[in-house]
């Protein structure tokens, strides 16, 4: 399966990476090799199987609804490259 | 041409668990910026959520109370994208096997009862709170820069998305009040839309009625109560109908209720299609619950608001107005409940104190009614006593109001205040004797005939027994003596 190079820029945005027209060039073939060896799955029956979402066979992992200590503010803040006034600073959005 | 409007609302509602849905932070509201916050909860790499108990009780209770199917078998997907609210840029939410399905909520609308279909209701984390600072401060789509705060970020979240079957702003006003009145009920929720714990999108769009195509549909957001709900919906169906009268097409976009302007502008956006890209949540196995399990939470549920409705009419003879207005408060019917228990012969008149008196006390005080001086056995008294016609009606009403005061029974006020209702007929009889004497003018022109002084009459008797005689009493009396 081909990837087109307009898909490979549309992933490129969704996941906000900046690609030159090279890379886009070089993922583009790259990625069609990687779809193109999971389509070997395609050729499975799977008509009677239920899809799977989780390898372990494991199920209801929960916890008691008790409050644990958080962290404190300085600590949450320190990563934030711009602070104000206790919440984090982020450019407009829009 | 006639049209349709067609409107489906999404309804963000907090459960009010004491965590969050994935990690032990508090969830109190109203506490310093970003002190509510962990690893977990702001995505630092290697921390893994654990689901919050709870938070599924909550979430089941509010799909069964809400009549939905909830899931032996579930899951929680995540959700892409970019925002600064959202700490790990996925938020975790469910996709394809929400927690509830098919449900439905009925409502009273003009045409009678009215069943709005509920198509799903899922589980999610709630995003951080930001907050639009510089230029034009407030406003998203003016300001320069954004200050975020994380402690409601993974707060537990309900969306209870209802299908388009609601046809006007009212019906959207009441789908919103009973759902409201249901959640407060079941006690998952305070609903509290000033501080964000119920928030409300509709999709409304219109279409030339009897026509099986949908209109093109808008989604309008940021109404903060449900009054601008009604008022935004009603704007937009108005809007969208002009458009279409003058042969514009109606944009698919995001609006948003502009209160100051009384009117919906465009939500400005990044020119992007949402694309999500879902996928179940790596970090989360599944969620398998027993039909027993669901079964057990169901028998759990109080009585709702509708059942309570129908048995009030049934047991205490109510109209379905009445009936209504007291189970739209969970105390204000419990605590009427109470005062019927003291005095059952005369549920309708404790109904009554309890809409009018009561109901106006309230509104000026602003508080649980439970919170008052004044205690459901002291009305049931005051009911039986005017029964009894110890004291009269107009009595009454002076005797609540001290008994809203001072928290006493009405027995001690009467007895106190020596209010008894005079009963006895000589005593009326020597009261009317003399207002006869002393207006004997009057008494001349109701004799030929001017009978609007006959009101004045019964007035100064009452008045001669310091307001104390039975009117009933009055009224025969002196009507016998006039009229002889």
């Amino acid at each position: 399966m081909d990837l087109s190079y307009a898909e490979v820029r549309y992933i490129a945005k969704l996941a906000r990476l900046e690609l030159s027209e090279k890379e886009v060039e070089s993922y583009t073939a790259q990625l069609s090799t990687v779809l193109e060896y999971m389509q070997q799955l395609d050729e499975l029956n799977l008509k009677d199987v239920e899809p799977l979402t989780h390898v372990f066979q494991m199920q209801n992992v929960f916890r008691e609804d008790k409050v644990a200590m958080s962290l404190p503010q300085k600590q949450i803040l320190q990563n934030g490259p711009e602070v104000q006034s206790g919440h984090f600073k982020v450019p407009q959005i829009l | 041409m006639n049209y349709e409007p067609v409107i489906g609302l999404e309804v963000h509602v907090e459960l009010k668990t004491n965590t969050k849905l994935f990690c032990g932070c508090s969830t109190v509201f109203g506490i310093e910026a970003n002190t509510q916050v962990c690893p977990v909860c702001l995505g630092l790499p290697g921390t893994l959520p654990v689901i919050n108990a709870k938070a599924i009780e909550f979430a089941a209770k509010v799909g069964l109370a809400l009549n939905c199917t909830v899931a032996t078998h579930s899951k929680m997907d995540r959700k892409n994208y970019f925002y600064p609210d959202l700490p790990k840029a996925y938020q975790i939410s469910q996709y394809d096997q929400p927690l509830n399905m098919n449900g439905y909520l009925e409502i009273s609308s003009s045409s009678g009862t009215k069943r709005i279909k509920i198509v799903r209701i899922h589980l999610e984390e709630d995003a951080g709170k930001l907050v639009h600072a510089g230029g034009k401060a407030g406003r998203l789509d003016a300001s320069e820069y954004s200050l975020v705060d994380y402690n409601r970020g993974g707060v537990p979240l309900v969306e209870i998305v209802s299908a388009p079957d609601l046809n006007s702003g009212e019906e959207a006003y009441e789908y919103l009040t009973s759902l409201k009145n249901i959640l407060l009920y079941i006690g998952v929720s305070d609903c509290n839309m000033e501080e964000g714990s119920l928030r409300c999108d509709a999709n409304v769009s219109v279409h030339p009625k009897g026509s099986s195509v949908l209109g093109t549909k808008v989604e309008v957001k940021n109404m903060n109560s449900f009054k601008f709900c009604k008022q935004a919906i009603e704007y937009e169906i108005k809007r969208q109908i002009a458009r279409l009268e003058n042969h514009e097409a109606i944009l698919q976009e995001s609006r948003l209720w502009d209160i100051t302007e009384n009117k919906t502008r465009v939500m400005r956006s990044k020119e992007e299609a949402h694309d999500y890209r879902y996928f179940p949540e790596p970090d989360l196995v599944p969620i398998i619950l027993s039909s027993e399990w669901i079964d057990g939470i169901k028998e759990s549920l109080p009585e709702l608001p509708s059942e309570k409705q129908k048995r009030f009419i049934q047991s205490y003879q109510l109209s379905e107005y009445d009936a209504k207005v007291l189970v739209n408060d969970q105390s204000i019917a419990a605590w009427y409940e109470l005062a019927v228990q003291a005095y059952p012969t005369n549920a309708k008149g404790i109904a009554n104190w309890m809409m009018g008196d009561l109901a106006a006390q309230l509104n000026e005080n602003k508080t649980d009614i439970f919170k008052l001086k004044i205690e459901p056995q002291h009305l049931a008294e005051l009911v039986e006593l005017i029964d009894q016609n110890v004291i009269s009606s107009k009595q009454a009403k002076d005797i609540f109001l001290e008994m809203f005061q001072t928290g006493q029974f009405p027995k001690m006020i009467v007895k106190s205040k020596n209010l008894i209702q005079i009963n006895d007929p000589l005593i009326i009889e020597q009261a009317i004797s003399k207002i006869i004497n002393e207006y004997s003018q009057i008494v001349q022109q109701y004799k030929s005939g001017k009978q609007s002084v006959f009101g004045f009459l019964v007035g100064k008797t009452i008045q001669a027994t310091d307001g104390k005689a039975n009117p009933k009493m009055v009224n025969e009396m002196l009507k016998k003596n006039l009229d002889v």
